[in-house]
């Protein structure tokens, strides 16, 4: 799956920011910025990668920059930024 | 309907906090071109995951003739919306046409005929065929009166009095009684006026409306105590609902309560007295 630059989300309280680049190794390379890194820095990663997997994404650079937002808001930016990143939409035309 | 804008999820998430009867999610006007992709996926998961217990979710979509308005029916009629609003309805044909999109993804998810719609009405033309919109599906629950553009249609501009949208809302509540279904009123974006604000929900209330929306929490508690019945209405209506129950059991329709006579209107009236006093909480279903 050809992967282009692609950026999702915002920083503001309650948001996350996505931004998607094409791998420069195999696999999905996750840099996570968090306010709640200690608490919950494992759990984000697991539900960027869950996702990214459920789309298909499997070799991309991520970095993502979290304001504290919760597992939904995180699905919903990432599938946005994987969208962007491949031009492959998850709705019908 | 308290509206909330699509692309912000801090808002998503805690509007359902204050209390309002329904919430609106919105990804229409409050959502630039560049997010509609984004919001229509946050909208999706919020509705998903947050647990807005028995508020009832509406989702305002893009219209049909916009890139974005059948992407925008899939993502939220699978993620169990309650309510879909249509925008600037100005025909009963658009109705339709959303009516057909929601059946096709509900049969495609197994869903038929869960999903209800209303329709905003924000132009003289949807004024006009404001009682065909409301009849123009099963599915309709309720229509909408959108001032400002409706205002800009008319070539006028909003006043305090709102004289100018005085047809428009006479209209839409006839219209949506003789369909059976609700009537609701547009807007007040000025939060610093409260008191022009607590004068139009008067009004719209006398005018028959069943609700108001609004854009921000600070103007819920002015709507509830508005719309809220009063103490002394409420006791009157217990009555009046008790010894229609009593009537009916001895098989008479026609009885009297404190001298005045009680006839079909007053029991519909008392029951709506009783309906909105459980719907404001001040008393409960189980204690009638």
């Amino acid at each position: 799956m050809e992967v282009k630059n692609a950026v999702a989300g915002t920083l503001e309280s309650g948001d996350i920011l996505i931004q998607i680049a094409p791998a420069n190794t195999a696999g999905l390379h996750i840099e996570l910025d968090s306010t709640v890194a200690y608490q919950f820095g494992k759990q984000i990663e697991a539900v960027i990668a869950e996702t990214l997997q459920n789309f298909g994404l499997t070799d991309a650079e991520v970095k993502a920059t979290d304001k504290g937002a919760l597992d939904c808001t995180i699905r919903a930016r990432v599938t946005a930024a994987a969208v962007r990143a491949t031009g492959k939409d998850v709705w019908a035309d | 309907m308290m509206f909330v804008p699509g692309n912000n999820p801090a808002m998503m998430q805690d509007a359902f906090i204050y209390g309002p009867d329904s919430i609106m999610l919105d990804l229409e006007d409050s959502v630039t071109m560049a997010e509609k992709d984004t919001a229509r996926l946050l909208v999706h998961n919020a509705l998903k995951t947050i647990d807005y217990g028995t508020t009832e979710m509406v989702v305002r979509i893009n219209p049909l003739n916009t890139p974005y308005g059948k992407k925008d029916i899939e993502a939220v009629v699978k993620a169990g919306v309650h309510v879909i609003r249509m925008p600037k309805t100005e025909t009963a044909d658009e109705v339709r046409e959303v009516e057909a999109e929601i059946e096709k993804v509900e049969r495609e998810i197994g869903c038929l005929g869960r999903t209800q719609i209303m329709a905003a009405i924000e132009s003289t033309l949807g004024v006009i065929n404001a009682y065909d919109i409301a009849i123009a599906s099963k599915r309709m629950m309720g229509i909408a009166l959108g001032a400002e553009d409706y205002s800009a249609n008319l070539k006028t501009q909003r006043s305090p009095e709102g004289i100018e949208l005085l047809l428009a809302r006479q209209t839409i509540v006839v219209a949506a009684r003789a369909a059976g279904i609700d009537a609701l009123d547009t807007v007040y974006s000025n939060l610093n006026d409260m008191e022009t604000f607590r004068k139009e929900v008067e009004l719209i209330k006398q005018l028959g409306f069943d609700g108001k929306s609004i854009i921000n929490p600070r103007q819920i508690e002015v709507v509830n105590e508005v719309f809220a019945p009063k103490e002394k209405d409420i006791q009157k209506a217990l009555t009046i609902l008790a010894a229609i129950k009593e009537a009916e059991q001895r098989g008479s329709g026609v009885i009297a309560v404190n001298g005045k006579m009680v006839d079909r209107p007053v029991v519909i009236r008392a029951q709506r007295t009783i309906d909105l006093a459980i719907a404001s909480g001040i008393i409960n279903k189980e204690d009638i």
